[in-house]
């Protein structure tokens, strides 16, 4: 059971810096999870946590001490690695019991501590086989196990299921949460996959080039995000976002198309973001965004067009329901609900 | 397989000749010359010469000084075999933590594999050498009584060290080799187990080395057995005494400075045999090299 307070974290590698101050604090028994492109920083920050990375400023506490000089063993962590890092040599008997023998743990304990950790994953019947042996899945049960067995304050998982199949992603995916929900451990979770940071997360750290755009709960990601970056990375199809200038009250839109909305600031050019759910097909004699469609994907349920803004350049996506007749080539107008519409600042990409 | 079609049946051959001619003048023809000779008897004056049977081996066989080789021959390679690698691992477990000029490092520990047998032997005699030698002297101030031409204990380790020195940097490749194989995140995996680094090393990496290892253990054997003449010859020539003649310098002794070919011949056959068993023993185990991942 642990809390863990960042504190203005920050990472150099050779001068250049690649974290720049995240603070935080993680709750006991929260589930977090850091999630954002391929390059920004997650790995690193997570490492941080674990102590495998040096730390070039700022402190990181584990249960109210500051663990910056501390190293990964005496931390109090156990950690999940994206390519599972089993011993190789040992079985899975003897990897799970690995860090229990050096705690010095009595024999009989490790046993039950493992016999119940391969029970509550499913390996009984791969214990005394090296991990060569087992599949994608086994094997990242086994990485599972390991973490369990040692009971630790708080679980660090870099994208362990980004090896798998998508079938057995879901799959895996339910039972950290189920396993989340018996254990009550705190976990610090990276992904780069969006339906993982949203399904599983307490809160979501969205890092973007090396600073939390935005920490907090799914939902409120979702529905207020913080910045133009967060907008455009969590959501799929991703927000329709574009230029837009506001003259008293009314939003012009490229193609030179005016559209009145509520909410607005004072004249300025601002960007404006759009769910792809939320616009709604609209009359023609009521103001709207005239879309030219040049595709359509029909998925069962509902379907996604996919289209231009008429007279212009900018690309815009819209959900349609699934009984939809609309086609390519066909011209549609579309306008958002009421207080729908996000505002970002043009040159700092933050929210109006 | 894709397998090549040689229009003519004549081609591979010719193609094959130059290796095929150099391996039957070298390889072949030697060691048939050396089955045949360990059976035959010459006269004192070598003119002639009978065939004796297997006498020839009866008689190496029980000659105390070839028991003695025997002796010096297992000592001698189990040191240079069980130093070399262990300083060889020694040094590429440091190298590793180096951060910066790793590849200097590397290229300096490479360089004594390029210096030749004789070369090696001479630079440790003249370095050893208790009259001029430069490190003989510092030997005496310790209160050592220096002197490798007269104590055969000392002439042991000498040679040891030398055929050490030598083969030091091949282990050192293929250790620094096998530590990059073994991946980072295992080591990390450990540390966050509670590992400490030396734990680590000894539970995950040295286990993982294992391949890497027994390889090295079968070619330094051979190598001890049979590519130290030249520092033999340069530095001990097999004294004091016979304290340092191992089977392959007996081999040259009895054969070409006593002259005595029968018997030389016989030890040539035996070696073979060894040699042959080795290279057998060393064959089924890469076959069945364990491969983790
Ligand atoms: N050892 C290192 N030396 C120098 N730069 C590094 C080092 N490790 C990481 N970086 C840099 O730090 C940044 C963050 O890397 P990190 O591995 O944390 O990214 P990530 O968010 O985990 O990406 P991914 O989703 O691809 O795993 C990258 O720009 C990377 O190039
Ligand atoms: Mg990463």
């Amino acid at each position: 059971m642990a809390n863990i307070f960042l504190n203005d974290l920050r990472k150099n590698y050779a001068g250049q810096e690649v974290i720049h101050g995240i603070t935080m604090t993680i709750a006991d028994g929260e589930f977090v999870v850091i999630v954002g492109p391929s390059g920004c920083g997650k790995s690193t920050l997570l490492r941080m946590v674990a102590g495998l990375e040096g730390i070039s400023a700022g402190t990181i506490e584990i249960n109210d001490k500051v663990v910056n000089d501390l190293e990964p063993r005496q931390r109090d962590i156990a950690m999940v690695f994206q390519n599972y890092a089993l011993y190789p040599h040992m079985s899975v008997r003897e990897n799970m019991a690995y860090g229990l023998k050096i705690a010095k743990m009595p024999k009989a304990e490790i046993d039950q501590r493992v016999a119940k950790a391969a029970a509550m994953l499913e390996l009984e019947p791969y214990l005394d086989r090296k991990p060569r042996a087992l599949s994608g899945g086994q094997r990242q049960r086994v990485a599972m196990g390991r973490a369990l067995v040692r009971e630790p304050s708080a679980f660090l998982l870099d994208e362990p299921l980004s090896n798998l199949d998508a079938k057995l992603r879901v799959q895996m995916r339910l039972q950290i949460k189920d396993l989340h929900q018996t254990t009550g451990q705190t976990m610090l979770y990276v992904t780069h996959d969006q339906v993982e940071a949203m399904t599983l997360a307490d809160r979501l750290i969205v890092m973007n080039k090396g600073v939390a755009e935005q920490i907090a709960t799914p939902h409120e990601v979702y529905m207020t995000p913080a910045s133009e970056f967060v907008a455009g990375f969590i959501g799929s199809p991703a927000m329709n976002i574009f230029t837009v200038q506001v003259e008293a009250g009314v939003a012009v839109l490229p193609g030179g198309h005016r559209l009145p909305l509520a909410g607005l600031p004072a004249d300025r050019e601002v960007r404006l973001g759009l769910r792809p759910e939320d616009m709604e097909i609209v009359g023609d004699d009521t103001p709207g965004i005239p879309v030219v469609l040049r595709s359509v994907e029909w998925l069962g349920a509902d379907a996604f067009g996919y289209g231009m803004i008429e007279g212009s350049d900018v690309a815009i996506t819209l959900r349609l329901p699934g009984s939809t007749a609309a086609a390519r080539g066909q011209r549609l107008r579309v306008a958002p609900p009421e207080g729908r519409l996000h505002l970002f600042a043009s040159d700092t990409g933050k929210r109006l | 397989m894709r397998r090549t079609v040689f229009p003519h049946k004549l081609l591979p051959w010719l193609l094959l000749a130059p290796q095929l001619a150099i391996t039957l003048i070298f390889f072949y023809w030697p060691a048939a010359q050396a089955f045949r000779q360990s059976v035959l008897r010459e006269d004192p004056f070598g003119l002639s010469s009978t065939f004796v049977g297997l006498a020839n081996f009866r008689k190496v066989l029980n000659d105390p000084a070839y028991l003695n080789a025997a002796q010096v021959t297992v000592v001698f390679s189990l040191l240079v075999a069980f130093f070399a690698m262990t300083i060889a691992l020694f040094l590429a477990v440091q190298v590793e933590k180096i951060v910066r000029g790793k590849g200097f490092y590397r290229t300096l520990m490479i360089w004594p594999y390029a210096v030749a047998p004789a070369i090696a032997g001479m630079l440790w005699l003249f370095m050893f050498n208790p009259s001029f030698g430069t490190l003989a002297w510092p030997l005496r101030q310790l209160g050592i009584a220096w002197n490798p031409l007269l104590d055969g204990e000392q002439a042991m380790a000498l040679v040891v060290a030398a055929a050490t020195w030598k083969q030091i940097s091949y282990n050192f490749l293929f250790f620094v080799a096998g530590l990059q194989a073994i991946p980072k995140s295992l080591l990390e995996a450990a540390a966050i187990d509670g590992a400490s680094r030396r734990h680590a090393f000894w539970t995950i990496v040295f286990p993982l080395l294992t391949p890497t290892t027994f390889f090295l253990l079968v070619v330094n054997t051979v190598y001890a057995l049979f590519d130290t003449f030249g520092i033999i010859h340069a530095v001990t020539s097999g004294g004091p005494g016979r304290s340092t003649e191992t089977l392959v310098y007996k081999v040259y002794n009895d054969g070409f400075v006593n002259l005595i070919m029968g018997d030389s011949a016989a030890q040539s056959v035996i070696l073979m045999v060894i040699v042959i068993a080795l290279t057998a023993f060393q064959f089924r185990f890469i076959e069945k090299r364990v491969h983790y991942g």
